[in-house]
C-alpha cells in the first residue's frame, strides 16, 4: 500500500533517510573517565579532557566500543575489524576542543538491515548504511541570563552512535516504525536506553520527494526531532513543503531544517552555503581501532534474543498471531513478563490477559512494567485458578481487579469474597428450577425452537448464582433441564 | 663550583653527602638571579617551590631512599603543564594559565626526586627554530661568536632550556621536538639532546603543537645525563594512547656500550646545498672517530628526504590548526570579548596569538580544507609513509646513522626573520626523524670556525634509543668537547 500524496499536477512518492542519534549506555565517556548519568547538576560530570585542557588526550573507552560491535551486531550488519577516528573541526561554545572526534571514512559498523512491519501486517527491509562512534557536544542554554549564555558540559564528550539508514523509507509510518523498531533493538541490547525524552535518542530526518520512477531530487535535513510522532509529523510537512515549492516552479534547495512541533513546519536553519567545512583528518591522538575477530564472536555470543527472533519463536512456540507477538515483543520486559506468566499454562490464555486487562491497567495506574501493578507471578496464580476451575472467566476479571487495587493474593481474594466457582450440582438445578418457573413463556419459546434463548437462561442462573456458577456444568444441567 | 658538575656527578655527589641538595640547588638559584636577566632562559623561577623540594630531596638523602634524580636541578621547558605552577606555553593567551594537573614527564621526574628551578623560555607552542616568537621575549644565547658580541639564538623551539643547561642555570632540562625543536638548540648551544622514539614518553599534560609528531626528550649537558634524565621521563602511560607499552632500557649502561662491530650508515641525502664546508669536515671527522672505534661506516640512501621538510610544513600545521582550536577564550585563557561569539573568538585570537603561530593555524586551515585535502595533507601523510619506508629498509643494513644535527650554527637575533621559509630550512636534517617517529640524538662534536658549538646527529631504530646512545657516547668521548659559552655560571 504505497504512500503517495496527490500534489496539484500529479502524485508525488516520499523519499526519507533517517541519521539516528543514540547515546551510548556506559558508565563513563567516550574518551575520559567522567560520568554520563543524566539530570545531574551542570558541569558536575566534566573531566579536564571533557574541557578540553591543555594536554589532555582522548584515551577510547572500551565498552563503547563494544556497545558499538553489540548494536553492529543486532542490525545485522558488517562489523568493521578496523575503524579510525577523526577530527571534525568547527568552532561553538560548547564544543570544547574546537573538533568533535567522530568516525568520518572507516567507521566501525558497515551495512545492515532492520526489519520493519506495518500497520497492514506487511514488513519491509529498511537497510543501514552505517553506524560510527562519536562525541556529543556540551548544551548551550541560552534563556538563563538576559545577554549571556551558559555553558553545560556534562553532555561534552558522551558516547554517541550515529545509526545512518538508506534512503529506502517512503512514508511517515515507515519512518515511524523504523525508529521504534531501531529504538526497541537498541534496548534489547542494553545499548542505548531509548529515552528520546532525555535526548538519548534524536533523528536527524532526510527527506525528499519524486515523481514514480524518477531519480533522487534535492532532499533537505530536518535536525533533532526527538519524538517518534514529530519524526512521522516531519516527514508529512517536509514532504508538503517540497511539492508545493516544486509545483510553484520553484526548486528544493539542500538545506539543513528545524521541525517546530508546536506549528507543524518546518524551518530553515542554515543553506548549504553556510554548511561548515568540517575539515575532518584522522584524529593524531588516537591509534585506530583494531578489533579482534574473536572478541567480536565472543560479543555475539553474548548477545540477548532479538525481537525478530523473539517474535518468531512466540507464533511458533506458543502459537500467538503474529500480531500478538509483535505486541508482546515490542519491548524486552512485556516479553519477560509475558513469558513468566505462559510458562507452563496456556499462552494463548495468558497472551490475551497481558495484552488485555493487564496492559489496561498499566496505562490505567500509570506504572510500567518494570514496577507493575500485578506481579507476572500473581497473573500466573489468577490463570491457574481458571485452570483448575476454582474461578470462572468473569469472576477472574473482578479478582484482577481487586489484585491491582489491593495487591492481594489471587487466592486470598477469592476466599475473602466467596467467589469461589460453584461446582455442586444441587445448588446449580436449585437455580435453574427456580429461572424455568419464573420464566414460563421463555421455556416454551425456547421448547418452540428459539435457540438462541438458550443464553438468557445461562445469563439468568448465573446472575442466580452471583457469577460463580461453573460454566460447563450450568450448560450441560440446563441442556438437560430444557429438554 | 657546583653548577661545573655533571648531573651524574652531581648525583654521586648528593649521594655521598658532599653537599646537599638545598646548597646545589641554591647555586643554581643564585646562577639564574645573575644570568637570566641577560639570558631570559626563564619565564618563571620557582625558587621557594625549589627549595622546598631540595629540602624533601635531603630528607630522603639521610635516609638513604634516594630515587634516581634525588636533589637535581632541572629546568622545564614551559610546554610542560606543571600543577600550581603557571604553564604559559611561550603565548600570550595561555599568560595566566595555572594547570590543576601535572604532566606524566614532570611527575615522572618528581617521582625519582627532581628539584624544578622553574619554567623555561621557548618558542610560542613550540613553533619556531630561534625562541623569536616567544610571547615572553627572545632566549640569547649563551655563546658568541668570537670578536662579535651580537647576540645570538639558542635555536628553537626548546631555546630556554638549552640555554639554561648550556650556561649551567641548570643541571638538565625537559625539551620537547616536533620537528627538531629538541637537536637543533642542542647542537646550536652545545650540548645534549635527544628526542626519543614517538611513544617513548607519554604526551600527556604536555600542550600539544602536533600530535603525531610531539615528543618530549631532555637536554643536558652530557650523553650520560642525558641518558639518565630520559629513563626517569620514559614509560607507558595509559592515559596516552599513543604511548609505547616497553619497558624503559638502562639507558645510562648503554651508553657504555662502545660502538665495536656497529653498522654506521651516512645518508648522502643530508648535504644540504651551502652546508659550510666545516659542517661537512666534522661530519667526516664524526665518522672516522666511530671506525676508529671498531665501527663500520656505510653510505646509505634516504631518496624523500628532500620532501620531509615540505611535508612536514603540511602535516604539523594541519594538526596544530586543530590542536589550537580549543584556546578559544571560553573556559580558560585569556579572553577579549566581542559583541557575539564569533567576534569573541576573532579577537581572543588576534590577541593571543603571535604571527608565527597565526601563520601556521592558516596554513593548516588551508590544507585540511574542502577540495585541498587530497593535494596537501593526503598527499604529506603518503610521502611521510615513503620517508619512513626509507628508514626501515636503511635500518634493514645498519645500526644506526650519523648525520649532521644543522645545516649551520647558530644565528643572531633578527637573523632569518625576513622569510619564514629560510628559517624553516634550520629543521631540513631533524625534520625526517618526527616524519618517521624514529630517536635522534644531537650531540656537541666541535666548534665551527667562529668558535660557535656544531652538533651531530645520531638517528636509530624505532625503541633503539640503547645503541643511539652508545653510538653518541663514542662520539662524544672522541670529540672531547670542552669549550664553554662566554655567558655562564661561574664564567
Amino acid at each position: 500500500m504505497a504512500y503517495i500524496i496527490q500534489g496539484s499536477t500529479g502524485a508525488w512518492e516520499v523519499v526519507v533517510g533517517l541519521e539516528v542519534h543514540a547515546q551510548v549506555i556506559s558508565q563513563s565517556k567516550l574518551f575520559s573517565g567522567a560520568a554520563t548519568a543524566f539530570g545531574a547538576s551542570p558541569n558536575s560530570q566534566v573531566s579536564f579532557v571533557d574541557a578540553a585542557f591543555p594536554g589532555m588526550l582522548p584515551v577510547p573507552n572500551r565498552e563503547a566500543i563494544a556497545q558499538a560491535v553489540r548494536t553492529g551486531l543486532g542490525l545485522n550488519a558488517r562489523i568493521n575489524l578496523v575503524s579510525r577516528f577523526d577530527r571534525k573541526n568547527y568552532f561553538y561554545a560548547d564544543l570544547p576542543q574546537g573538533y568533535q572526534i567522530s568516525q568520518f571514512e572507516h567507521p566501525i559498523v558497515g551495512t545492515g538491515v532492520v526489519e520493519i512491519e506495518l500497520a497492514d501486517g506487511s514488513t519491509k527491509h529498511i537497510g543501514i548504511t552505517r553506524l560510527h562512534l562519536e562525541q556529543d557536544a556540551g548544551k548551550s542554554l541560552h534563556d538563563q541570563h538576559p545577554t549571556k549564555s551558559f555553558i553545560d558540559l556534562n553532555r561534552s564528550g558522551v558516547a554517541l552512535m550515529e545509526i545512518v539508514s538508506e534512503p529506502d523509507i517512503r512514508s511517515p509510518e515507515e519512518a515511524g516504525a523504523y525508529v521504534k523498531k531501531l529504538r526497541s533493538i537498541l534496548r534489547y541490547l542494553g545499548t542505548c536506553d531509548g529515552n528520546m525524552e532525555e535526548g538519548s535518542l534524536r533523528a536527524d530526518v532526510n527527506v525528499s520527494v519524486r515523481r514514480a520512477g524518477e531519480a533522487y531530487r534535492t532532499r533537505c535535513e530536518v535536525k533533532n526531532v526527538n519524538s517518534v510522532r514529530f519524526v512521522m509529523q516531519a516527514v508529512e510537512v517536509e514532504a508538503l513543503r517540497q511539492i508545493a515549492v516544486w509545483e510553484s516552479g520553484g526548486e528544493v534547495q539542500q538545506e539543513t531544517r528545524l521541525f517546530d512541533p508546536n506549528r507543524g513546519e518546518t524551518r530553515s536553519m542554515r543553506s548549504k552555503e553556510d554548511a561548515h567545512d568540517y575539515r575532518y583528518f584522522p584524529d593524531p591522538d588516537l591509534l585506530p581501532v583494531v578489533l579482534e575477530q574473536g572478541w567480536v564472536e565472543q560479543l555475539r555470543a553474548a548477545l540477548p534474543e532479538l525481537p525478530d527472533a523473539k517474535q518468531a519463536r512466540f507464533m511458533a512456540e506458543y502459537g500467538l498471531s503474529r500480531y500478538d507477538s509483535g505486541v508482546l515483543v515490542a519491548e524486552q520486559a512485556t516479553a519477560l513478563f509475558f513469558e513468566d506468566v505462559a510458562r507452563g499454562r496456556d499462552a494463548k490464555a495468558a497472551a490475551n490477559w497481558v495484552t488485555g486487562d493487564f496492559f489496561a491497567a498499566l496505562n490505567r495506574t500509570g506504572r510500567t512494567i518494570e514496577n507493575p501493578p500485578v506481579s507476572a507471578a500473581a497473573l500466573g496464580k489468577l490463570l491457574d485458578l481458571m485452570a483448575d476451575s476454582t474461578i470462572n472467566g468473569k469472576i477472574a476479571k473482578e479478582v484482577f481487579e481487586a489484585m491491582v487495587e489491593t495487591g492481594a493474593d489471587p487466592a486470598a481474594i477469592v476466599d475473602a469474597r466467596g467467589l469461589r466457582q460453584v461446582t455442586d450440582t444441587g445448588a446449580i438445578d436449585a437455580a435453574i428450577d427456580a429461572v424455568i418457573a419464573a420464566n414460563p413463556d421463555k421455556v416454551a419459546e425456547y421448547r418452540a425452537g428459539k435457540d438462541k434463548l438458550f443464553g438468557f437462561f445461562v445469563g439468568n442462573v448465573m446472575k442466580a448464582m452471583a457469577g460463580k456458577g461453573n460454566p460447563a456444568l450450568v450448560n450441560t444441567a440446563l441442556k438437560a433441564r430444557l429438554g | 663550583m657546583l653548577t661545573d658538575l655533571t648531573l651524574a656527578q652531581a648525583r654521586d655527589g648528593l649521594r655521598g653527602r658532599e653537599f646537599s641538595a638545598l646548597e646545589l640547588t641554591d647555586a643554581y638559584l643564585a646562577a639564574i638571579e645573575a644570568l637570566n636577566p641577560r639570558l631570559n632562559a626563564y619565564v618563571l623561577v620557582t625558587g621557594e617551590g625549589a627549595r622546598a623540594q631540595a629540602r624533601v630531596a635531603d630528607a630522603a638523602l639521610a635516609r638513604g631512599a634516594h630515587g634516581a634524580l634525588t636533589g637535581i636541578p632541572l629546568a622545564i621547558k614551559d610546554l610542560f603543564c606543571t600543577e600550581g605552577v603557571r604553564t604559559t606555553a611561550g603565548s600570550r593567551i595561555l599568560e595566566s594559565f595555572l594547570p590543576p594537573y601535572e604532566s606524566t614527564v614532570t611527575a615522572n621526574l618528581l617521582r625519582d626526586g627532581a628539584v624544578f628551578l622553574g619554567k623555561a623560555n621557548m618558542d610560542e607552542f613550540a613553533m619556531g627554530s630561534s625562541n623569536m616568537t616567544s610571547a615572553f621575549g627572545p632566549v640569547t644565547s649563551p655563546w658568541t661568536r668570537a670578536g662579535d658580541n651580537r647576540a645570538l639564538v639558542p635555536g628553537g623551539s626548546s631555546g630556554g632550556s638549552a640555554a639554561a643547561v648550556s650556561a649551567r642555570i641548570a643541571l638538565g632540562a625537559t625539551a620537547t621536538d616536533t620537528g627538531g625543536s629538541i637537536r637543533q638548540p642542542a647542537s646550536f648551544c652545545g650540548i645534549v639532546g635527544i628526542k626519543p622514539t614517538y611513544g617513548r614518553c607519554s604526551r600527556w599534560g604536555i600542550v600539544a603543537f602536533a600530535s603525531s609528531l610531539d615528543q618530549a626528550g631532555p637536554v643536558a649537558r652530557t650523553v650520560e645525563d642525558a641518558a639518565i634524565l630520559l629513563g626517569s621521563m620514559a614509560g607507558f602511560d595509559a592515559k596516552d594512547s599513543t604511548s609505547a607499552d616497553l619497558k624503559v632500557p638502562d639507558f645510562a649502561a648503554a651508553c657504555r656500550r662502545g660502538v665495536k662491530g656497529l653498522r654506521i650508515g651516512v645518508p648522502k641525502e643530508y648535504r644540504s646545498e651551502g652546508m659550510p664546508r666545516e659542517i661537512e669536515a666534522l661530519w667526516q671527522q664524526g665518522l672516522q672517530w666511530l671506525r676508529e672505534q671498531g665501527a663500520e661506516t656505510v653510505d646509505v640512501s634516504l631518496p624523500h628526504t628532500k620532501y620531509g621538510l615540505a611535508t612536514y610544513y603540511i602535516v604539523a600545521p594541519a594538526e596544530a590548526s586543530s590542536n589550537l582550536a580549543r584556546y578559544d577564550g571560553v573556559r580558560y585563557g585569556a579572553r577579549t570579548e566581542g559583541r557575539d561569539l564569533a567576534e569573541l573568538y576573532e579577537n581572543t585570537r588576534a590577541e593571543g596569538f603571535g604571527a608565527e603561530v597565526r601563520r601556521r593555524v592558516l596554513i593548516g586551515t588551508y590544507v585540511l580544507s574542502a577540495g585541498y585535502y587530497d593535494a596537501y595533507y593526503l598527499k604529506a601523510q603518503k610521502v611521510r609513509a615513503l620517508i619512513l619506508k626509507d628508514f626501515t629498509d636503511v635500518f634493514a643494513q645498519v645500526d644506526a646513522l650519523v648525520t649532521p644535527t644543522t645545516p649551520s650554527a647558530a644565528f643572531a637575533q633578527g637573523e632569518k626573520m625576513d622569510d619564514p621559509i629560510t628559517m624553516y630550512l634550520n629543521d631540513v636534517f631533524t625534520v625526517p626523524a618526527n616524519m618517521s617517529g624514529i630517536p635522534g640524538l644531537s650531540v656537541p662534536a666541535g666548534l665551527d670556525a667562529q668558535g660557535l658549538p656544531l652538533g651531530l646527529q645520531v638517528l636509530g631504530k624505532p625503541f633503539d634509543e640503547e645503541t643511539v646512545f652508545a653510538v653518541s657516547a663514542a662520539l662524544e668521548r672522541a670529540a672531547g668537547f670542552t669549550a664553554l659559552p662566554g655567558i655562564r655560571a661561574g664564567g
